[in-house]
């Protein structure tokens, strides 16, 4: 019953956060939306788990975790720098 | 001692639906992205970490409680590295802090 109620209050989280992933006015926003829809997704299939009597829910959890954690840092360093690690090379390349 | 644990963490998961809509409204309602930023936080960790400790309650001494730890630690090492790199890599590109004006400060001396 409780994890139903806290079930319901994660989807509205994740409602909220995708609702400013839509009209967050710069990447960052989005970025940030999409950062706090992963941690909700975890916690979501983790509550989803306990409430179908099914707690092996968890690994899944787990995977979306470590998805989650890449997939941040792979979107920051690209936004960073402009791509993905390709321009560690362009610099010696004109170095003289 | 059953019925209390149940009770814990029927408050537990109580209380972290709360702090996790405070902060999907914070994200919401915030006027700058670094404030919006701070709101979320409070998602990650207050909201994440009650709502683990609610299920881990509910699990005891289980295989499912090691898992659930697991989670959290993921939770608490990774959304930190993922908020300082977000504030860094905005700052670098030039997102400004929305600050109050020079000429009218908040507060008087």
């Amino acid at each position: 019953m409780i994890i139903a109620a806290a079930t319901l209050a994660i989807i509205a989280t994740l409602g909220l956060a995708l609702a400013r992933s839509a009209l967050g006015p710069t990447v960052f926003d989005r970025l940030q939306a999409a950062n706090t829809i992963g941690t909700c997704s975890m916690l979501l299939v983790a509550l989803l788990g306990f409430l179908a009597g099914r707690p092996e829910f968890l690994d899944l959890a787990l995977v979306y975790g470590l998805l989650n954690v890449i997939g941040i840092i792979a979107i920051l360093k690209f936004f960073r720098q402009g791509d993905l690690g390709e321009a560690d090379h362009a610099p010696e390349e004109n170095r003289p | 001692m059953s019925e209390a644990l149940n009770v814990l963490s029927g408050l537990c998961l109580v209380a972290g639906s709360f702090f996790s809509l405070v902060g999907a409204f914070g994200l919401i309602r915030m006027p700058d992205f670094y404030t919006r930023m701070h709101a979320a936080s409070v998602t990650d960790t207050l909201g994440a970490g009650l709502i683990l400790l609610g299920l881990m309650l509910q699990a005891g001494l289980t295989l499912v409680t090691v898992k659930l730890i697991m989670v959290g630690l993921l939770i608490f090492v990774a959304s930190p590295t993922a908020s300082h790199a977000l504030a860094r890599a905005a700052l670098l590109r030039g997102v400004s802090p929305r600050l109050a004006d020079q000429g009218e400060p908040s507060s008087k001396p």
